[in-house]
């Protein structure tokens, strides 16, 4: 898919979200999880940008910052120009018919008390998009759009199996006809042949209605056959960016590196041959990230300066973004 | 470099159906959900019993009139025959004011000589009477105290789960302190306290079981709220536009108020058995009205000599604990149905 670079949809800019933590009985600050320090990145129109990294690094965190689901410690998100971090609680409701988000968990992001029918026809009505029959018909509709039969809408969630589920969510994110979808590890919860399903059924989805997706997810084959870009965090930080094949063919980030030397591949004898960089050790604590570089702790080639400085995110190559002191 | 896994899935495959199942006239009326929660209720054995004697106290408490028909004006009042303070057995005959003589009794037994059916208590209360119209008193306090206590318990439980910070710590102090006192006794001095203000009737009973009732309730309450407050579905109403007040309604109350309710059907067999242990102790209802727990109190003086009068103690003993029973084989059925885990599995 080529991608009109032109037409920036969401900028991030310098988002950062910690989390406090309190201790004792007066409840004083201790200290704050530093989720997301300082990301920014463009999404352009109808593309999708994966976002990978290990689990507890920011990335769903950085989706619902995105999102105003939680408010954003410092930073600027911007859509088609308007900055959402500074709208009230109503203009941001209004705002959300333009932007979705599809959740992980197929089991828990359905209310186990409510009918197809309500869960999909909710954000209608939230809006006062149609009322009594005409949700039905919008219903039926988004059903056949996830490839879910129409006998459906009268039963309950938990009568479905998780790929099932997840079409329902994602059913109920289009029933606005959003632009920006943020696809918060949609597949990873579910079966790999049911996977499969659920990223085509996104892919057309994309195709037919010019979608824009923020595509999260730990699955790094998974992203690289969806994404157009991806970007790759660790700790709260974007460490690399650039367009799907430029990162997996010739990624410059060692942790890059490393992630996509972690992937098994399916055939013994190229396995063999391949170098391999295994990381040591555990990801630090977000709450008391290392100085300087965040990977600084793992790095194969880390050195002094980078326990001292910040790497700068520079572009060393056209649309290839790098946070390191070594490239 | 690695290998390109491609993913491989057929689309058209997608679109698949549920196992065809046939569907109840009774099912559509009620909706897929109260039909499983209602079939649930009754598969089990122990529901069942629980149900039939709910039922039972039902029945008898509707037909009262009926069963027991009133002498004098007040229904309520256990008739007496004579004042002598020793209890008649079983099947003694009525020497004086014989009450009017129930149709029913007449078809059964072929005898029109009314008798004493479960003996007389000491002062020569019917105990009969005192049990088929202390059924009546025992839904009217248990029913009143229970949806009170809940609507308290719930109020202040979605307040302070709502609120949070230092409400919800004020609030949960407080059911602290409540949830300390004795319940028992700080239930007795309360209505002894009002009975001078309020008179010899049911409503100082109540009061103090409804002041030190609801702590329970409001705990389980904000419990629940916050847990289902940070589900996934709470975020996805938000994130598809839903209010504020929408969400707290239709998705965090609906999904945070069943474990309140099963403890809540639960709670009217406790509050009976509280309401006679007051009137047990002499607290609440004049002398000689119907309500268990008083003809309960009148074995007092018999203690040493119940094994000549049993009666006294074992028909209203075995009605207590008939409908304590009753309504914990109800919750009991009522948590398991209501379970999500139990979902799909009836």
């Amino acid at each position: 898919m080529t991608v009109n670079t032109s037409e920036v949809l969401v900028r991030v800019e310098n988002l950062v979200m910690h989390f406090p933590i309190y201790r004792g009985i007066i409840k004083r600050q201790v200290g704050a999880v530093h989720a997301v320090d300082g990301v920014s990145f463009n999404i352009y129109k109808g593309e999708t940008l994966g976002l990978v990294g290990e689990s507890g690094c920011g990335k769903s965190t950085t989706g619902r910052a995105i999102l105003q689901l939680y408010k954003p410690t410092a930073g600027d998100v911007y859509f088609k120009d308007q900055n959402l971090v500074e709208l009230r609680r109503e203009p941001m409701r209004l705002m959300r018919r333009e932007m979705q988000m599809i959740f992980q968990d197929p089991y828990a992001s359905l209310n186990p008390r409510m009918t197809v029918r309500d869960i999909i026809g909710e954000p209608l009505m939230a809006f006062g998009l149609a009322s009594g029959k005409e949700i039905d018909r919008r219903v039926d509709e988004l059903l056949d759009l996830v490839r879910l039969s129409r006998d459906f809408s009268g039963r309950y969630p938990h009568e479905f199996s998780g790929g099932q589920r997840q079409r329902i969510g994602i059913a109920r994110a289009l029933a606005l006809n959003p632009s920006f979808i943020v696809c918060d590890e949609p597949i990873s919860a579910l079966d790999v042949s049911i996977q499969a399903q659920v990223v085509n059924l996104l892919e057309d989805l994309q195709k037919e209605f010019n979608l824009t997706y923020l595509f999260i997810a730990h699955d790094l084959s998974m992203v690289r056959h969806i994404s157009d870009r991806v970007a790759v965090m660790y700790l709260g930080v974007i460490m690399e960016l650039a367009d799907r094949n430029d990162l997996y063919t010739d990624p410059l980030h060692p942790y890059t590196q490393a992630l996509l030397s972690a992937i098994p591949v399916p055939d013994p004898v190229f396995s063999e041959k391949r170098q391999r960089t295994v990381l040591e050790g555990d990801v630090p604590s977000p709450v008391n990230p290392p100085s300087g570089c965040r990977f600084r702790t793992r790095c194969p080639i880390a050195e002094t300066i980078c326990a001292e400085k910040v790497p700068e995110w520079r572009e060393v190559r056209p649309n290839h973004f790098v946070a390191c002191h070594k490239v | 470099m690695t290998a390109v896994l491609k993913p491989s899935g057929d689309n058209s495959k997608l679109t698949e159906t549920l196992p065809e199942r046939k569907i109840s006239r009774l099912e559509r009326f009620l909706g897929p959900e109260n039909y499983r929660i209602l079939r649930g209720l009754i598969k089990t054995p122990a529901s069942i019993l629980g149900f039939t004697l709910i039922g039972l106290f039902i029945l008898v408490a509707i037909f009262a009139p009926v069963i027991a028909p009133p002498v004098g004006k007040d229904a309520y009042k256990i008739p007496r025959d004579g004042f002598s303070s020793e209890p008649l057995p079983p099947g003694s005959a009525w020497e004086k004011k014989v009450p009017e003589l129930p149709f029913w009794y007449k078809a059964l037994t072929g005898n029109d000589e009314w008798v004493h059916l479960l003996g007389t208590a000491q002062g020569q209360y019917d105990i009969f009477y005192g049990l088929v119209w202390g059924t009546r008193t025992a839904f009217r306090t248990g029913f009143i105290v229970v949806v009170a206590t809940f609507l308290i318990g719930v109020i202040i439980g979605s307040v302070s789960a709502y609120f949070g910070g230092l409400v919800d710590n004020i609030i949960m102090r407080i059911v602290d302190i409540f949830m300390t006192l004795p319940f028992i006794l700080a239930a007795l001095i309360a209505a002894a306290v009002l009975t001078p203000v309020i008179g010899k009737t049911l409503v100082p009973s109540i009061l103090a079981l409804i002041t030190f009732g609801w702590m329970g309730y409001a705990r389980i309450v904000r419990g629940d709220i916050l847990s289902v407050k940070e589900r996934d579905y709470i975020l996805a109403a938000r994130v598809v536009g839903v209010k504020d007040s929408r969400i707290l309604f239709r998705h965090i109350l609906p999904n945070a108020i069943f474990p309140t309710l099963v403890l809540a059907s639960l709670g009217i067999g406790d509050v009976v058995l509280s309401f006679a242990a007051l009137s047990f102790l002499g607290i609440g209802t004049e002398i000689g009205y119907a309500d268990w727990g008083q003809i309960l109190s009148f074995a007092r003086n018999w203690i040493t000599s119940l094994q000549t009068y049993w009666y006294i103690v074992v028909f209203p003993g075995l009605t207590l604990v008939l409908f304590v029973m009753g309504w914990n084989l109800v919750g009991d059925a009522l948590r398991d149905v209501l379970d999500p885990r139990m979902r799909g599995k009836s």
